[in-house]
């Protein structure tokens, strides 16, 4: 199967390009940009004129809930969801039930995906411990084997110290990248939102900043006895964004990742007790965000995950402390992308998609993010001039549980190519 | 929702009473000007008017309560109503119904007004934003956020021994960080414009930028409660001392317990406030508890008459509506 995408404005961050070029794609494979192969036929033509071509999104924190909570979503309704957002690249994280502990969950799930047609490309973290309970490591080799991209323990943590400095020695030895949530179990405490003024009015639990930059700061230092690649997750403290930037200058192999929703909304969107906008990490304050967008733009925050937690609508119909946590992103991160752009967040275009394209998939290493001859032909067709609203009950993924209900968008996927072919 | 007030009808009037933030002061004069009516029928031999017959009022306590219920509940029955009392601790939900469920069970039972007390913050908005139109929520407490008709009572109480909010000078002294009646009195003083709220406890039991609330915040007790008008001490809960929020009941009586000798820092006529239960050497001497500064018990008294007040306020105005 040959395709031609004609007229269509190419932006690729890894190659810099950004203009009206024509990609010419042979079964899985990008075989040329711009200038035609010699006798290339196409057996489909796609007119791609007035929109944008971009590679598909990567995604490196997508909870998919299969297996274990398949009542709040699906393998097949999420990454629907993914193809149709222009997300052709997700990594799941261990904390699965059963937890990717094991070469035979991470098959199945490989399996369900290829089942479900595989409308994504499927990547999965493995547990950095048994049944990610903190104690003894996990078959790290094996996990390897079995195609994991990362190894993670999540939010659980480590019984001590000790353990997680030999976990990341590992790890490290297997070659593998290691990927950290802070989190301070102790000082999280029942915490369901940011520690200051809204929590004093709501009188809910409180989450202090050190909740996050107390672990963030031993992590560091665990990084730096190790050596150990270390991915930072999901930050969300303007400290935090300042602990990264020193460890980067002082050369420590660390990268990180900020969720979408952080760069937009903060702990006051939570008004009166909104529970969709109740999140682990919680929504800071605006100084924390504002910090966050700075250290997107400066490069110490390498590129922004969906951090995808679909919920079923019992999960959010509680009151406040006792709902669950997470937002269903993944029909919002497009248009959330395009957001940054308009806000100018940005000098180009070229640098605010590197965030979601070629970043990501650098750090995890996958054979994405980039539109070049010889690469999987991942790639999106985006409308940039549509205006919409944002409305929960059109989204694709299962979970309507999103932070951005009624806000007004201004792009969206249309056709979305994984692997060469068209995802309905 | 941003823009709307659920606790209120669209002509202003009061449709459910959860929190005192949101009201204005105008419903809280209306409530402390219809509690004072409502005395005198207390008074009387025979405590009852017909306001509320025909009407069910259910009970709804997910935590347990003396003061508060019973005081809902004789409310109730003197305004008339029929009453239903659950205690849902010991009921439906732990036999894993949803909450919503429960709500609904009982709005099925044609159930006109809840009385909700929850441990979460928030579950009081939570329910009202889901029973009925014509159904109506008042929280009797929800977790740390607020108790909105504690606050009524001891503002009721503070005007009948002070007259004008204005001038007065307020400490709440305790753990204010765990404190959904501080919160709510905090409120209340602020709209009924009193002069200075102090807001008096150790750093572990401070919240956050607690000053953003327009308090002053002081961690010195002495230097707190000089020349102020009145006292309201919180309930230490014994939890906090195996949370190490703070070292020892010995210690907190000596830094924030309320003793003659402090009392007599406050000016001469200050009143001293408490909720309830107290405890009695630990945040508050016997002494100034039986003392002739005490409003303590006359606080409870109020409350029938300021819970009678806010049920018939919702009650006249969801006839209308």
């Amino acid at each position: 199967m040959k395709t031609l995408i004609r007229g269509g404005n190419l932006i690729d961050p890894a190659s810099h390009t950004d203009g009206i070029t024509d990609v010419y794609i042979d079964n899985q494979l990008i075989a040329a940009v711009g200038q035609a192969p010699d006798g290339f036929e196409p057996d489909q033509i796609i007119d791609a004129s007035g929109k944008l071509l971009i590679p598909g999104l990567v995604d490196l924190q997508c909870r998919l809930r299969e297996p274990g909570h398949s009542q709040k979503a699906t393998i097949d309704s999420e990454t629907r969801a993914a193809a149709s957002s222009g997300i052709t690249s997700l990594c799941i994280p261990p904390d699965t039930q059963p937890v990717l502990d094991h070469s035979a969950v991470i098959e199945l799930i490989h399996h369900r995906n290829q089942k479900s047609g595989n409308r994504c490309h499927v990547y999965t973290i493995g547990a950095l411990t048994k049944g990610l309970h903190g104690e003894e490591l996990s078959n790290m080799g094996a996990l390897k084997d079995a195609s994991c991209v990362a190894l993670s323990n999540t939010l659980s943590p480590f019984a001590n110290n000790l353990v997680q400095r030999r976990a990341m020695e590992y790890a490290a030895g297997q070659g593998m990248l290691i990927v950290i949530q802070p989190y301070d179990k102790a000082l999280y405490s029942n915490g369901c939102a940011h520690e200051g003024v809204l929590t004093t009015r709501l009188g809910l639990p409180p989450i202090p900043e050190a909740a996050e930059t107390a672990a963030l700061a031993k992590d560091i230092e665990l990084v730096a006895q190790t050596g150990a690649r270390t991915h930072f997750g999901q930050l969300s403290c303007a400290r935090s964004v300042d602990m990264i930037r020193q460890a980067k200058q002082d050369g420590l192999p660390v990268s990180a990742d900020v969720s979408m929703h952080q760069l937009f909304l903060i702990d006051r969107d939570i008004d009166l007790f909104d529970t969709n906008k109740l999140t682990i990490p919680p929504l800071r304050g605006e100084n924390d965000r504002d910090a966050l967008r700075e250290g997107l733009q400066d490069g110490t925050i390498d590129c922004i995950c969906s951090d995808h937690q679909p919920q079923d609508i019992d999960a959010k119909l509680q009151p406040f402390p006792s709902a669950e946590p997470g937002m269903s992103t993944l029909d919002t991160l497009l248009p959330l992308a395009f957001r940054l752009i308009e806000e100018r967040l940005f000098l180009s275009r070229l640098e605010a998609l590197a965030r979601v394209t070629i970043n990501p998939a650098r750090i995890f290493n996958l054979p994405a993010g980039r539109i070049a001859a010889g690469e999987l032909a991942d790639m999106v067709i985006v409308d940039d001039q549509c205006h919409y609203q944002c409305d929960a009950k059109n989204f694709v993924s299962a979970g309507r549980n999103t932070g951005f209900q009624g806000w007004d968008f201004g792009a969206r996927a249309v056709t979305t190519l994984v692997a060469g072919r068209i995802i309905e | 929702m941003p823009g709307t007030n659920i606790q209120l009808h669209p002509n202003g009037k009061l449709k459910h009473f959860l929190s005192i933030e949101g009201l204005n002061r105008g419903i809280l004069e209306d409530i402390l000007d219809t509690a004072e009516s409502f005395t005198s029928v207390t008074e009387r031999s025979i405590k009852k008017v017909p306001i509320l017959r025909g009407k069910t009022v259910a009970n709804l306590f997910f935590e347990a309560s003396t003061r508060t219920r019973s005081t809902f509940e004789l409310a109730a029955q003197r305004l008339s109503a029929d009453i239903l009392n659950l205690n849902i601790s010991t009921s439906a939900t732990v036999k894993g119904e949803s909450l919503l469920d429960t709500l609904h069970n009982l709005e099925a039972m044609q159930i006109d007004m809840f009385v909700i007390r929850h441990q979460d913050s928030g579950s009081a908005h939570f329910f009202a934003q889901h029973v009925g139109p014509g159904v109506s929520v008042l929280n009797a407490g929800d977790g740390q956020h607020e108790h909105p008709t504690q606050a009524m009572l001891d503002m009721f109480t503070i005007r009948r021994h002070k007259q004008s909010f204005e001038q007065l000078r307020v400490a709440i002294v305790g753990d204010i960080k765990h404190s959904r009646v501080a919160r709510s009195q905090i409120h209340a003083l602020n709209m009924l414009n009193v002069g200075e709220i102090r807001a008096i406890a150790p750093r572990t039991l401070m919240p956050e930028q607690a000053g953003k609330l327009g308090v002053q915040v002081f961690e010195d007790f002495n230097e707190g409660i000089r020349d102020v008008d009145v006292i309201i001490m919180l309930r230490l809960q014994k939890e906090r001392m195996t949370s190490a929020l703070l070292p020892s009941e010995k210690e907190y009586f000596q830094q924030f317990g309320l003793t003659a000798r402090r009392l007599a820092l406050a000016k001469p006529d200050a009143i001293v406030m408490h909720p309830g239960p107290a405890n009695r050497g630990i945040e508050i001497e016997s002494a100034v508890m039986d003392g002739s500064q005490s409003v303590i018990l006359q606080q409870v008294t109020f409350g029938i008459a300021v819970r009678m007040a806010v049920m018939s306020m919702i009650a006249s105005h969801s006839a209308e509506a």
